[in-house]
């Protein structure tokens, strides 16, 4: 068999669709048609409650002997699943290939934060490793019953437990439990999403004697794309389904006062539905729903345009009371009085735009409603919190709601993909049929939740012999939380603020994560108001790292200004203050791999329009540190930069798959430089005016890096933290400090396009 | 207004009956259940819609119906098959290119058109050839390294 034919066998759907007719319950066997009717491993029978303190609701053998593991996150297209694959199969010790995970379905998992904060196999993973360690520990209890040999004597090879001493005396998982449910109580902490922790008795094996977890081994996931036969949320059809479009205001902030059915009475079946601020059309047919979307005559209230002219966006952070200010970590010594003494003082101020997710498509979603159940299909990074949304907005009990995660068209954070599935429920309940609804281009690049836009100042006092006596780091901006990074709550989706439920916006930024060890330091946050405060198209939300790109392109553009300011080698001057061993060495592990030659920024040796430099940058995030050097060209007529090579030095601790986390790294690096190139979001008084991809460009293929090196360090004792998102968050500063080494000129405000870079160096 | 359509795709003619107006994707997906060309922008400006008319890379999004005429239809479906790959879509496996997956139609089928066309492109002819696509989740390298590979296989 080619890996072709077996991957396709292995389509997310039909795995979806073994997974639970292959499961029946301890105690009282169930039948295959029993399962079947259940669909999807529904609870049913004497299966246990699904519930975080049950070993069934992460793990179960089958008939076969193949495991089926159910994770409550879900993979965002980084290969988290194979991660996942691999630690169940480490610590059950059964071969990669017997195990199935699942992702995000409500059905069949529990609440484990869905896609979140990289935490996929920090938290996620370390979940599944204690519950597969458990499970193991349970099947040799009952293997040494049977045998009648202590567990001590046993050992496991490929899903068989046998004496160690005979392998002629054994039983396999298979035979011992395979095909009922585990019936086994965890500790639980309590708690739901990341931070939900169930281990069992069992420890987990030590890392030294791991044989599947480090090995670089391949998605199974890409055949059934490349082949199309892989179901998008997008692909999902249901009998009786009709199409739906959105129509949103063009002052934010307006409601329609009257809207004109027979505007659409041309088109064959088409339908107004309309409440409040919410307003969509459904028809039989999806290209009738869109004609008719842009048929239908509204008239809007007389809304006051109410965002600033694009021009003043910073000068209005600048100027706003913040609503919130944190100082976040213990401030050093203090900082105030060593700036009163400080021979010199440096300082600098840094803009970062708001910007939006425009995933590849437009969000969609699915929404069936039957006989008091709710299936909703759906590419949310959050199913879980997703269902109790849902569950709300549509006033049905939470168990009678069913949210079915299938990849969507791209996700990065709290992208459009919630909004889509409330909006897609109230039409569905409006209309009684099943309703899939996918937002247009402009609506997913105009409407999506963005990236909060921000300054940040920074400050570092000098003494006479150039020593940093005193650091204080300030970001002021949008809140990261203005809508919550889920759709549990209809006051954090447009559909509930287009009803008018009451919201309330919450406060988070964040604060530069490094171990830079200046004696006095400060790092704070300020945030301010929404400029609208109910379904505003520039209501901020998180954004693939949220705030780290912003955050720390202005820290490490400023640690950088202060060594050029010294006239110290950029990678010298941080070695004088980090503190943490792990930290230089990446910085040392990435200086080295790319050459780094230790003299002073900016070079002054180019002479004619194409020149050349060098920067660095690091950053630490939740337990990962990553540090990287930019090479880039700068064409200074044009302002063209090529961010032409990149290497990379990355410390997760445990690294569970090397080719996935390359992959995670590559994607990073090349998002990172979109958005530090290109990425603004563009408005006008009255709304969002980057609504495709001619206003909201990204980086083309053509501007691609040639090469990005990776150097990876690993760490089997530490526990894996995550690298979803760290490799995002120096990539602005690593850019702008190579520019600034060729040029001479330093860019302290995101996008560095060709207008804006033209304009900065003329 | 509706009109029926006779449309030959991956081999094989179906009748659609559908406005005139009604872009190709939407008949392709939903009429005859080939869902794999996506949409994403209606606009022409990303490429996840991409199937070959004729042998050449068009954007199925803004093509109506009424343009299509007896023009041959390959969408990412009928380039290859796990039996008999495309070399690209060997490549795309080999080097575990997509991360959402979303944009691939238009990268393989454009590149697809390119390298039939092209043999032994260099790196500045692959890019060119490829401008315009869009990948959101910052998969270009590895595309580039599927491209070149498949190339390579493809003498």
């Amino acid at each position: 068999m080619t890996r072709q034919e077996k991957s396709a066998a292995f389509s997310r759907r039909a795995v979806l669709k073994a997974g639970g007719a292959l499961v029946v319950s301890i105690g009282a066997p169930v039948t295959l048609d029993f399962a079947r009717a259940a669909d999807s491993a529904m609870v049913a029978g004497t299966k246990p409650p699904l519930t975080p303190d049950q070993l069934s609701s992460y793990i179960a053998v089958n008939a076969n002997g193949s495991i089926s593991a159910f994770f409550g996150k879900m993979d965002m297209g980084q290969g988290l699943f194979v991660a996942v694959g691999q630690i169940v199969a480490e610590e059950l010790d059964v071969p990669f290939r017997s195990v199935k995970v699942f992702m995000g379905d409500t059905a069949t998992s529990v609440n484990q934060g869905g896609a979140s904060g990289s935490t996929g196999l920090q938290e996620g993973g370390r979940q599944m490793r204690m519950a597969a360690a458990e499970a193991r520990r349970v099947l040799v209890d009952m293997a040494s019953d049977q045998l009648g040999l202590a567990a001590d004597q046993l050992t496991v090879t490929d899903g068989v437990v046998h004496a160690t001493s005979d392998v002629s005396k054994k039983v396999s998982y298979a035979d011992l439990i395979g095909g009922r449910f585990f019936n086994v109580h965890l500790d639980w902490n309590g708690k739901y999403g990341n931070p939900l922790y169930a281990p069992g008795k069992a420890q987990p094996k030590d890392p030294k004697d791991h044989k599947i977890v480090g090995q670089p081994i391949k998605r199974e996931d890409v055949a059934p794309q490349v082949f199309a036969q892989e179901d998008f949320c997008t692909d999902i059809k249901v009998p009786d389904m009709v199409h739906a479009r959105m129509i949103r205001p063009p002052v934010a902030g307006a409601v329609p006062v009257k809207v004109d059915e027979a505007s659409i009475a041309d088109t064959p079946t088409a339908k107004v539905v309309w409440d409040k601020g919410f307003l969509g059309v459904v028809a039989d047919k999806e290209w009738d729903a869109i004609k008719a979307a842009r048929q239908l005559k509204v008239e809007w209230s007389n809304a006051v345009p109410p965002f600033p002219n694009q021009a003043s966006l910073y000068d209005h952070i600048r100027k706003e009371t913040p609503r919130k200010r944190a100082v976040e970590g213990k401030e050093a010594g203090n900082v105030d009085d060593a700036f009163r003494t400080a021979a010199r003082v440096i300082e600098a101020e840094y803009e970062w735009p708001f910007q939006s997710h425009s995933s590849m498509g437009p969000a969609c979603a699915l929404v069936e409603i039957k006989d008091g159940h709710v299936t909703c299909w759906s590419g949310t990074q959050k199913s879980h919190f997703l269902r109790a949304g849902l569950a709300t907005i549509l006033q049905m009990p939470e168990d009678n709601v069913h949210v079915k995660w299938t990849p969507g068209p791209g996700s990065y954070g709290r992208n459009d993909a919630d909004d889509a599935a409330m909006d897609a429920a109230l039409l569905a309940k409006a209309v009684g049929k099943p309703v899939r609804l996918q937002y247009m281009r402009d609506q997913g690049t105009g409407w999506d939740p963005k990236g909060p836009a921000s300054i940040h100042r920074a400050r570092a006092a000098l003494d006479t012999s150039g020593n940093v006596i005193a650091y204080d780091f300030l970001s002021k901006g949008f809140s990261r939380v203005d809508v919550d990074t889920n759709g549990s709550k209809p006051a954090d989706t447009l559909a509930g603020q287009t009803l008018g439920v009451d919201i309330k916006s919450g406060d988070g930024f964040g604060i530069p994560a490094e171990s830079y060890a200046f004696t006095n330091k400060r790092t704070a946050w300020e945030t301010i108001a929404p400029l609208l405060d109910r379904a505003s198209p520039l209501r901020s939300s998180h954004l693939r790292d949220p705030v780290g790109p912003q955050i720390h392109f202005a820290s490490e553009s400023f640690i950088d200004e202060v060594a050029a300011a010294l006239n110290v080698d950029a990678v010298e001057f941080r070695l004088r203050y980090v503190k943490e061993l792990r930290d230089i060495a990446v910085i040392k592990a990435a200086a080295e791999k790319a050459g780094w030659q230790t003299r002073p920024s900016p070079r002054k040796d180019q002479t004619g329009d194409k020149v050349a430099g060098r920067g660095i940058a690091y950053a630490q995030r939740s337990g990962t540190r990553v540090a990287m050097v930019a090479e880039v060209e700068v064409d200074r007529r044009s302002g063209k930069i090529w961010a032409r090579k990149f290497t990379v030095a990355h410390d997760c601790g445990q690294i569970i798959n090397p080719d996935g986390l390359r992959m995670t790294i590559e994607g990073n690096i090349v998002q990172g430089i979109s958005r530090t190139l290109w990425e603004e979001v563009k408005f006008d008084n009255k709304s969002v005016t980057s609504v495709d991809w001619l206003t909201y460009p990204i980086l083309d293929i053509i501007e691609a890096p040639e090469v990005i090196n990776v150097v990876l360090i690993n760490h089997p004792e530490i526990a894996p933290s995550g690298a979803g998102e760290p490799s995002s968050r120096p990539v602005a500063a690593a850019i702008a400090n190579a520019v600034f080494d060729a040029t001479g000129v330093r860019i302290r405000r995101v996008p560095f396009s060709p207008d804006n870079v033209r304009s900065a160096l003329s | 207004m509706n009109k029926k359509f006779s449309l030959n795709v991956n081999g094989k003619v179906h009748t659609v009956e559908a406005d005139e107006d009604m872009p190709l994707l939407y008949a392709l997906r939903n009429d005859l259940g080939l869902n794999n060309p996506h949409f994403g922008c209606g606009l022409a400006q990303c490429g996840a819609c991409t199937v070959h008319l004729d042998g050449q890379p068009i954007r199925s999004c803004v093509t109506p119906l009424s343009a299509v005429g007896d023009a041959k239809i390959v969408t990412l479906a009928g380039l290859g098959t796990p039996e008999k790959p495309h070399p690209l879509q060997t490549a795309y496996v080999e080097e575990e290119v997509p991360q959402c997956g979303y944009c691939i139609n238009g990268w393989i089928m454009t590149a697809a058109a390119f390298l039939r066309d092209k043999k032994k492109p260099t790196d500045t002819e692959i890019r060119s050839a490829l401008q315009g696509l869009k990948c959101r989740c910052g998969t270009h390298v590895a595309i580039l390294r599927s491209v070149k590979r498949a190339a390579a296989m493809m003498g």
